[in-house]
């Protein structure tokens, strides 16, 4: 395999505004993301990081430059590269199985009836969620959700999982819990994943490279932060580990130093 | 017992004794009015007050004497059957057209007008056209319906394409739905509680408009047998007439309500 999985090259993204110039969003953004690596790509709210997801999930179309997903040029969305949205995005009248079966039907529409069953309940075990598997999104917790949601982007095989700020409308101890959920997943499945995230922990924590972002308009990579930590990771003991605490200073000095935004 | 059944009981039935007070009140004022004890023995038989045993409108609704001349039953079912007949024609055309105009904006612009202006006309100005276009009774009256069933089918169908979350549609990009597979996997789940409240609008109108409609076009119905009592100034049948037409429009409802119900997911398992 080559090192060039995931290639994002001179994206730009401009949005028209009537009467004005263009409101340059995102600008001069060239990336190389290595198969099965994790990245997250952190910065202050308004620098773009949402919009860059957008594009590389094809929801959004860059304004200039190309996006390659190993050499082929990105262009609309696409089940190879899933996305874990940041209000899960279940379909509420469909149970824990079924949003995962829809899934899988759809991108895999070779299955057999018992190979599909098979495959969506490795899924709905693999976030634990055995027990809940028939209930309806709105009977389940918040971080149960958010699980169906990373079991239903895992199920249909992607390339590359994308995720929004995937715990973002969790309380910490949820969102730790799933940080736990998503290490052991990746432990067993290797994936290439992209973390939009304003968590300086969960950046560090989860990602083998940080992405540090510039303020917008024109938002580009500022820094990028290798993080040069043994996996499994384990949180607590994380605490006191220098290169930890090296990461997450440099990120702290890069928002809070270099890139600070007092009007938050 | 506890006391709000009690209360559910009661009090409808203290109002119930008003409303007979008043009622005899107007009798009593009004020449040949009918008594509230008339009302009931033209409803259930017995000797009415000039001493004649007759036999009731509900004790006998199943009779059949000749074509012009049935029991209570049969014209409730003429009036039915032309509603169900007007209303399911009204979904079958609603339910498309308003997903049309919810998913297309192109759709929306060019008919919206035309459903604002045609909603508010009452479907009996429609009537004599379309009783000049048919020729016939049964089918002005199912005409008459469709067009009163189809406008608030289309609004609300619409209107639940339009609540459709964008980030349903995501999920629905990112599976790659083709626009058949984005309507029955998303935009008909989210609709169908938002169309079912549309058609229990529908029928509800529907059924307030056929009693008005069948006085028009006569022949047989509900609507044409009231008409028909004053006529014959069976002024009491009139009476049973509305009781019997207010009954069986509250059952539409409910059961409207109940199927309505059954299809909604959110009245399935909201945490």
């Amino acid at each position: 395999m080559s090192e060039k999985f995931l290639s994002l090259q001179n994206i730009e993204k401009r949005f028209p505004i009537p009467g004005k110039e263009d409101y340059i969003a995102v600008t001069d953004v060239n990336l190389e993301i290595k198969k099965n690596e994790i990245i997250s790509i952190i910065g202050h709210s308004g620098c773009g990081k949402s919009t860059l997801l957008n594009m590389i999930s094809g929801l959004d179309a860059q304004t200039e430059g190309a996006i390659l997903l190993e050499n082929k040029h990105v262009q609309g969305p696409g089940p190879e590269r899933a996305v874990v949205f940041q209000n899960h995005s279940l379909l509420p009248w469909l149970s824990v199985y079924q949003n995962i079966e829809m899934a899988v039907k759809k991108v895999m529409p070779e299955l057999s009836a018992f190979e599909l069953r098979e495959r969506v309940e490795k899924f709905v075990s693999m976030v634990n969620l055995d027990h809940a598997k028939d209930k309806l999104p709105g009977e389940i917790s918040g971080g149960m959700k958010q699980r169906v949601g990373i079991a239903r982007a895992l199920s249909i095989q992607p390339k590359v999982l994308l995720m929004d700020e995937p715990f973002g409308a969790l309380d910490s101890l949820t969102r730790a819990n799933l940080q736990e959920h998503l290490m052991r997943i990746q432990q067993n499945v290797k994936n290439t994943v992209i973390v939009i995230t304003h968590d300086i922990d969960e950046a560090v924590l989860l990602s083998d490279r940080v992405i540090m972002m510039t303020n917008g308009p024109e938002a580009t990579i500022g820094e990028i932060l290798e993080v040069n930590l043994e996996r499994p990771r384990n949180r607590v003991e994380l605490q006191h580990d220098p290169e930890y605490i090296r990461c997450r200073e440099a990120i702290l000095s890069f928002l809070y130093e270099k890139f600070a935004k007092d009007d938050e | 017992m506890n006391t709000e059944l009690v209360k559910k009981i009661v009090l409808p039935f203290l109002v119930f004794l008003f409303i007979i007070q008043i009622w005899s009140g107007i009798a009593n004022v009004v020449e040949d009015f009918p008594t509230p004890t008339d009302t009931y023995v033209a409803a259930f038989g017995g000797v009415n007050a000039d001493g004649d045993e007759m036999v009731g409108v509900l004790s006998d609704p199943f009779y059949v004497n000749n074509q012009d001349d049935k029991g209570i039953f049969w014209q409730i079912v003429a009036s039915l059957e032309r509603v169900f007949a007007g209303f399911v024609l009204a979904i079958l055309v609603g339910v498309p057209v308003g997903l049309f105009v919810g998913m297309s904006k192109t759709a929306q612009y060019a008919l919206n007008p035309f459903i604002q202006i045609f909603k508010p006309v009452s479907p009996l100005a429609w009537l004599p056209l379309l009783l000049f276009i048919f020729q016939d009774i049964n089918l002005t009256a199912i005409s008459t319906i469709f067009i009163t069933s189809i406008w608030p089918i289309i609004i609300n169908t619409a209107l639940g394409v339009k609540s459709v979350s964008e980030d349903y549609m995501n999920v629905a990009k990112v599976l790659r739905f083709s626009p058949l597979e984005k309507i029955i996997q998303i935009i008909l789940p989210v609709s169908v509680p938002y169309i079912f409240t549309g058609m229990r609008l529908s029928l509800g109108i529907a059924w307030l408009v056929i009693v008005a409609a069948e006085m028009l076009t006569g022949g047989i119905g509900i609507g044409f047998w009231i008409w028909d009592e004053y006529n014959n100034l069976n002024y009491h049948n009139i009476i049973i007439g509305i009781i019997v037409v207010g009954l069986i429009g509250f059952f539409l409802d409910i059961i409207m309500g109940k199927i309505a119900d059954y299809f909604d997911y959110t009245k399935k398992g909201r945490a």
